[in-house]
């Protein structure tokens, strides 16, 4: 028998060799006589934080995990560009409202170009129309991919839906590439029609995405729509209802989202909407999950419209020869001229004095008044849901802060 | 709806209330109804229960300041004992004000747009208006928006601050005579020129 082991003993807590760690804090002593339901915690969420879209700050009052106030913060990137667009000559504007929602850039162009025209009362030819109807309702399909992949992102799905948006949105960044000279900023609009014809073959290329397209719909939709975490996110949460959205007027797919069936290129039927058959999706509950819902729906709508435009563009001059852009001087008078942006209701205002600047130009930014009824989405819910609300808002600060 | 009919109900249900359409030459034809301050909030409920104008979409603000008209008149004038025509110069100066532009359309009856405009007596003292946020909601931020660029004080808004710039900025960036800063972040230093820069600005700034 060779020697015995020694026995195992429990070390001491002193021969622990210490990790750095801090010992455990005791519990804060209560004071018998305080009232723990007055006890709130004021958070600041933002403005450098992921799920804010940019630099947006929310002032957040919690009861524990509730939201019991909710003061959005505004003003991180507003440059008055209103101020700016009033030293400026009509044309040079255009390609600072490329600058207010980036993400879509040829609608910001076709909402001032249809202020302009309305103020100088400008004919546009047949082809520019249906041009601008085939970019903008691109514009559409690749704000509201965008849009579901970051409302995704924000809530957890991480990267892929995000880059299986981002692949198709690279595919219309390439085709405006191709068209404008730039993926973003495209400056592609002029009063009185469009800056350059479509390339030779760019419309095949645009047709061979739209019949692809469809397919990652279908795939995209299919990822996440019965996921039972999704649901249980979004469902019933941030309900938006229909009195509250018209008297906010909220527009574009978050009114709808809420049964509001107002969308501008039915009601107001600008540019030659009414020449195309496609429906009004709208929701019924006006949650998270139906404004998630309404894009999808929506982007189905575009690609029909997009279909007939391509089928039906004549052939013809682009520019109205009448309108001479540079020397655009409109007389005293106003227009307001509004068009459905992927975001919502994007108006401007224009006022002329006579001269070559105008007088007064307003943008009415559908980002900042879609979020109007933020705090009223937001009481009551916890943390977590603020993101998913805001997500489905769908905002740019570029046009919230302008 | 002609804009004439719609002013004559409109005063027949608010008495003493005398509106004024603003003509618009322009080829878009968006004539405007100008509302005394004083009923504002009457005709904005009237407009939204019994006209059914019940999308406020866009609220915004023009700074009109005063300005002088000079015109060439003929006057009758006794020289040298005959009566003569003779020109003269007359100015006129036309008192600034600053003006709330609301746009408003109907949803169930799918008209619009309907400009809506309130004057506010003077642009230094007398800059109050009636909110209209109790009407339309979407009033809320783009009234605060116009008061923080031009200086309009909404009476009855909820939450009047400042919306885009910052709670220590004091002028009115939208009004047509604002002098902007000449560095936002100056500070002194031994540099004649800079000195001779904001010597100059000051007194741009804060006229004697």
């Amino acid at each position: 028998m060779s020697a015995a082991w020694a026995p195992i003993t429990e070390p001491s807590a002193a021969e622990v060799p210490s990790l750095g760690r801090p010992a455990p804090r005791p519990a804060m002593p209560v004071p018998p006589d305080a009232d723990l339901a007055e006890q709130y915690l004021e958070i600041s969420m933002g403005p450098q934080h992921p799920s804010t879209h940019g630099v947006f700050r929310m002032n957040v009052v919690l009861d524990g995990e509730r939201v019991i106030q909710l003061k959005p913060v505004f003003g991180y990137l507003h440059r008055n560009h209103e101020k700016i667009a009033e030293t400026e000559s009509y044309l040079g504007n255009m390609p600072y409202t490329d600058r207010l929602d980036y993400i879509c850039s040829i609608t910001n162009n076709w909402a001032y170009a249809l202020a302009v025209e309305k103020l100088g009362g400008i004919e546009v030819p047949e082809r520019a129309e249906y041009i601008r109807v085939i970019t903008g309702e691109l514009t559409r399909l690749q704000n509201h991919a965008c849009l579901l992949g970051f409302l995704l992102q924000d809530m957890g799905a991480s990267g892929t839906p995000l880059m299986y948006a981002f692949r198709e949105r690279e595919k219309v960044l390439d085709l405006f590439e191709s068209l404008t000279g730039a993926r973003m900023m495209c400056n592609y609009l002029r009063f009185g029609g469009c800056r350059v014809d479509l390339p030779a073959g760019w419309l095949d290329r645009a047709k061979a995405f739209l019949a692809e397209f469809p397919r990652f719909l279908d795939e995209f939709e299919r990822l996440l729509v019965d996921n039972e975490i999704l649901m249980e996110r979004t469902q019933n949460v941030g309900v938006l209802s229909r009195e509250l959205a018209v008297s906010s007027a909220i527009s574009g797919p978050m009114a709808r989202a809420s049964g509001l069936n107002y969308d501008i290129r039915k009601a107001d039927a600008y540019s030659i909407y009414s020449r195309f058959s496609f429906r009004v999706p709208l929701g019924h509950h006006g949650d998270v999950y139906d404004r998630y819902m309404i894009r999808f729906l929506e982007m189905r709508e575009s690609v029909k419209i997009l279909e007939q435009a391509m089928r039906d563009i004549p052939s013809g001059p682009i520019q109205n020869p009448a309108v001479k852009a540079r020397l655009f001087r409109p007389k005293p008078g106003e227009a307001y001229g509004r068009i459905e942006s992927p975001k919502g209701e994007l108006g401007f205002y224009l006022i002329s004095d006579g001269s070559g600047i105008p007088y007064r130009y307003r943008v009415r930014p559908p980002s900042l008044i879609n979020l109007t009824v933020l705090e009223d989405l937001c009481l009551g819910r916890n943390v977590a849901d603020v993101i998913a609300i805001l997500g489905s808002v769908d905002i740019v600060m570029g046009e919230v802060d302008r | 709806m002609e804009l004439e009919t719609l002013k004559s109900e409109i005063e027949a249900a608010i008495p003493d209330c005398r509106l004024e359409i603003v003509p618009n030459p322009a080829p878009s034809a968006q004539h405007s109804l100008r509302v005394p301050p004083e009923h504002g909030l009457e005709v904005a409920f009237f407009l939204r229960d019994s006209c059914q104008f019940d999308f406020c979409t866009n609220v915004t603000g023009v700074d009109w300041p005063a300005k002088e008209l000079t015109e060439k008149i003929k006057v009758k004038q006794l020289v040298d004992g005959v009566e003569k025509e003779v020109d003269q110069v007359r100015k006129t100066t036309v008192p600034g004000s600053l003006e709330a532009v609301y746009h408003l359309y109907s949803i169930e009856r799918r008209l619009g747009p309907l400009p809506l405009r309130m004057r506010t007596a003077d642009r230094e003292s007398g800059v109050h208006l009636p909110s209209l946020t109790s009407v339309w909601r979407s009033a809320e931020f783009q009234e605060r928006e116009i008061y923080d660029l031009y200086g309009i004080v909404f009476d009855g808004h909820p939450d009047l601050r400042r919306i885009l710039m910052w709670d220590g900025f004091e002028d009115h960036p939208m009004r047509r005579d604002y002098v902007e800063p000449d560095d936002y972040e100056y500070e002194p230093t031994a540099h004649d020129e800079v000195l001779a820069r904001a010597k100059e600005h000051a007194a741009k700034a804060n006229p004697v």
